[in-house]
């Protein structure tokens, strides 16, 4: 099958290019995006890349995403580029920032943390340090790397 | 000063800077020679709620003693089997079901954030008596106290934190109260149960620390040693508890070989951590920080529940 085949363009939406090879579908988990509001989502893992010799591309027609909601994906595809696309046109093109807080984006590893129990309770991870990454979760207060929540 | 307790949770000892420690040192002085009916007035018509989902003894006397000193009564339960949630009802609605009823909240939870948890979901204020392994506050309160009662100043001194560095909740506590005072903290345990990286980081450079594998080394620099208990449940195996837990018991003879006003303090329970011949010697504090813990936790309530207490001293 061809590149071109597989990255072919779309007329409306968001692309997530330059994703960490095999990491897609925990983006589109963190991004909260199941298909399921009817829009085409095309999802293409272990795309040769000059920049990362192979990654990952996600196409999401008829939504924008915005900086908060791919901010999200920050530590799963730090190197993600987004593109906004109207009439086959990128029309903004931007990196991913790590946010000062990631909600419900990842379980806190500590089973002994509050938030993962029976309560009502949210997932709350701070980034005490951007760079390099490093997390704390808002309740336990346990110190995190990037790999221990990935 | 503005009392800066007023209908505030006591969550972490990390929310409170030097000055509200101090204030509450300060009128903890007072409330300690205060008249036995003056003192009943803080309180009266007040109730506090004990929430305890896991069991204690000091703690949770401590804070009904305290609340009784005040003049004000005490309700809740002692273990999570006298209560609903052994009916599978969860922290947030016993939270919301015991504020109807009290003033002010005791919690201990064997869950690390439980208390900040119950803080976001409750209106009334919530004092942590103990998150899993996280912090327990109010035991660093009393533990800094009985440093400033003892010795007259924190700064300065030279501390030894010992035993169980890794899951004592109130060695987390005790670091953080300690990095607001110009002090060296030495931390002392085997290698399997040193400090979790997370108080370092949150203390930063505030203060010198260093840690060490025998209190030996160090013991001729000493002021103050804070035993604590090394749970025999955290070692896999039992020979290599077997190995280590002499290496971290107090007895005279390593008394000798420190300053002669070096004192020891411990949260306890203690399970031979410090031998009963210390007991008697006025080295040993662990009494006294029993003592002044109901007179710190008298205050606190009593700041929490009014907006001026030293109006009413």
């Amino acid at each position: 099958m061809s590149k071109e085949q597989l990255v072919r363009k779309i007329k409306e939406g968001t692309v997530l290019d330059h994703v960490e090879q095999g990491r897609a579908l925990q983006v589109l988990q963190a991004l909260n995006i199941d298909g399921k509001n009817g829009n085409i989502v095309t999802v293409a893992m272990n795309v040769s890349s000059k920049k990362l010799r192979k990654k990952d591309i996600i196409k999401i027609e008829n939504r924008f995403l915005k900086p908060e909601e791919t901010n999200r994906i920050a530590l799963i595809a730090p190197r993600a580029t987004v593109n906004l696309i109207r009439d086959y046109q990128v029309f903004e093109k931007r990196k991913v920032e790590i946010p000062d807080t990631f909600v419900n984006v990842f379980k806190c590893p500590n089973p002994t943390c509050i938030s993962n129990s029976n309560e009502p309770v949210s997932y709350i991870i701070d980034a005490v340090r951007k760079n390099p990454p490093l997390l704390r979760c808002r309740y336990c207060g346990r110190l995190l790397s990037p790999n221990e929540l990935i | 000063m503005r009392n800066p307790f007023f209908d505030r949770d006591i969550i972490s000892i990390k929310d409170f800077s030097r000055s509200e420690l101090e204030y509450l040192f300060s009128l903890s002085n007072r409330m300690d020679s205060l008249d036995r009916e003056k003192r009943r007035n803080l309180g009266r018509g007040k109730i506090l709620g004990l929430l305890f989902f896991e069991p204690s003894t000091r703690t949770r006397l401590s804070f009904e003693a305290a609340m009784l000193s005040i003049g004000g009564n005490v309700l809740g339960f002692a273990h999570p089997r006298m209560s609903s949630v052994e009916k599978g009802e969860n922290l947030a609605d016993t939270v919301k079901t015991v504020e109807n009823y009290v003033d002010v909240m005791v919690l201990r939870h064997p869950m690390e954030g439980a208390n900040r948890f119950a803080a976001e979901v409750a209106s009334k204020p919530i004092i942590n008596a103990g998150s899993g392994t996280e912090e327990h506050p109010t035991q660093a309160m009393l533990d800094l106290y009985t440093i400033m009662k003892v010795k007259g100043r924190i700064d300065g001194l030279n501390i030894a934190i010992v035993g169980d560095l890794k899951y004592g909740r109130t060695v987390y506590s005790l670091i953080y109260g300690l990095s607001n005072y110009r002090t060296r903290i030495f931390l002392v345990s085997p290698p399997q149960l040193r400090v979790r990286e997370e108080a370092l980081f949150n203390i930063g450079d505030k203060i010198k620390v260093s840690e060490h594998g025998d209190i030996r080394e160090i013991i001729e620099d000493l002021d103050v040693i804070y035993a604590t208990r090394i749970q025999r449940e955290r070692f896999p195996d039992p020979h290599e508890y077997e190995k280590v837990k002499g290496s971290y018991v107090i007895d005279i003879d390593l008394l000798k070989s420190g300053k002669d006003d070096c004192i020891v303090m411990h949260p306890l329970p203690r399970v031979g951590e410090i031998k009963p011949e210390v007991d008697n010697t006025p080295r040993a504090k662990y009494f006294l920080q029993i003592y002044l813990g109901k007179v710190i936790r008298a205050t606190l309530l009593a700041s929490i529940l009014n907006p001026n207490p030293y109006a009413l001293f």
